[in-house]
């Protein structure tokens, strides 16, 4: 028998409670549990970036994280980011400048991406490559994603 | 992979955890950040009997006023470094440091306490504590005692740490007028482990001779080591003066190879890092 523990949690704004086995990733207990497949599983030992999530409103690796970690918090994935419009301006960039092709890392990268922008980081390049560091793409060779980040954050300058 | 099984422990209070880390049978293990704890339970390079969560415990948690110093709660995030004016004018080292401990997301939960209790040879942590002479607080239920950083940190994720004690505060002593740091480390990709690292600590004013070096490198042997005998070649120079001498005194060093380098480049990437570092200084 594997110990479970019981959690409460609000995930994109839903609260439940719910037992959950101690030893469980929070981004599996996303996504096997509750359904929100949008959160990737890559290495899970917290190399590749893409199961990266947002909780009590820092983002953190999904898979360096048990579920059980969780209790109390405030969890936002992607799919609660795409439900409240937080980050269209960048999905939007994304789409636009290519920044996906596979779309494998996009969740994750979306993620990292947009505590940069919320935390007033700067458009220069280097900066954004700094921070996205953090999240492989084995498609678009970054310079698509630098470009989109590039767009928002000089986008959300102008208005 | 996923973790093997485990018996979990939230406990509220400081003497709760130690009462759980008594015990050895179930190899029972503190839960700090768990951001290198837990991809080890992935890979089941770790399988902890029992996991003993540190999160509840606020005493662990904090930065404050120490004589002039400052003293890090083990539970202290660096993602909290990072914003602490306090790290910035005290223990500017580690401030100069933290953008290259690994990523944005890591550092949101990575801890001070837990990089230290690692022990992990490629981690910048143990050496930056190495060039500050800062103390490590370990506590049992037996009481606390203090380790220097030099005598804590014994090998490869090997610790002074005994059974039942945990790191509970890191220490970083006032720096001397005119103290100076610098911080330089060559990494694959900009957040990974480095291939080779080093924290450098001097006394002196700008363009003149220094004294007191600290040369503290990670990422090279088995542990964090100084370098003393580039230290000795630094000693009253201006910082690029001595740095050619510097360079040729690293040999110094029981250099150690791993999956990145074996120890000839090591110990050419020990004489780059040097050198840039100083640069800095």
């Amino acid at each position: 028998m594997q110990e479970t523990r019981t959690i409460s949690l609000s995930v994109n704004g839903e609260p439940s409670t719910i037992a959950v086995p101690v030893r469980q990733n929070l981004v599996d207990f996303l996504r096997d549990t509750l359904g929100l497949t949008g959160s990737h599983v890559g290495c899970e030992h917290g190399v590749c970036g893409a199961c990266t999530l947002e909780v009590n409103g820092a983002m953190v690796r999904g898979c360096l994280m048990l579920a059980v970690q969780a209790d109390g918090a405030e969890v936002i994935t992607v799919e609660g980011l795409a439900d409240s419009g937080r980050g269209a301006d960048l999905r939007q960039a994304f789409i636009d400048r290519n920044a996906l092709q596979c779309g494998f890392c996009t969740p994750g990268m979306l993620a990292s991406a947009l505590e940069y922008v919320e935390r007033g980081g700067s458009s220069e390049r280097s900066a954004i490559r700094e921070h996205l560091s953090g999240n492989y793409c084995r498609c678009t060779g970054y310079q698509s994603v630098v470009d989109a980040v590039c767009d928002v954050i000089d986008g959300r300058a102008q208005s | 992979m996923k973790a093997a099984e485990f018996r979990y422990e939230r406990p509220e209070s400081l003497a709760e955890a130690l009462a759980l880390l008594e015990d050895t049978d179930l190899d029972a293990t503190p839960l700090a950040g768990g951001q290198s704890l837990v991809p080890m339970m992935n890979f089941r390079l770790a399988m902890p009997g029992m996991l003993v969560d540190l999160s509840e415990l606020d005493d662990l948690k904090g930065i404050s006023e120490d004589g002039g110093g400052v003293r890090i709660g083990a539970m202290t995030r660096y993602v909290d470094l990072a914003g602490s004016d306090l790290i910035a004018r005290r223990a500017p080292l580690i401030a100069m440091a933290l953008p290259y401990i690994a990523h944005a997301a890591i550092r949101n939960r990575g801890t001070i306490g837990g990089s230290v209790a690692l022990a992990d040879p490629a981690a910048e942590m143990p050496a930056l504590l190495l060039a500050l002479d800062a103390t490590i607080t370990v506590q049992s239920s037996a009481g606390s005692k203090t380790h220097g950083a030099a005598d804590f940190f014994l090998g490869m994720y090997e610790t002074a740490l005994e059974d039942g004690e945990l790191v509970t505060a890191i220490t970083i002593p006032a720096p001397a007028p005119h103290r100076r740091f610098a911080f330089y480390e060559l990494a694959r990709r900009h957040g990974d482990y480095a291939m080779a690292g080093v924290a450098v600590s001097a006394t002196g004013a700008v363009g003149a001779g220094c004294t007191d070096f600290r040369v503290a490198y990670f990422s090279v042997a088995d542990r964090p080591v100084r370098a003393t005998a580039a230290e000795a070649a630094l000693d009253g120079k201006a910082p690029m003066d001595g740095a050619e001498a510097a360079v040729a005194a690293l040999g110094e060093i029981p250099f150690a190879g791993d999956l990145n380098a074996g120890i000839a480049t090591k110990l050419h990437l020990s004489g780059v890092v040097l050198k840039r570092a100083l640069e800095r200084l």
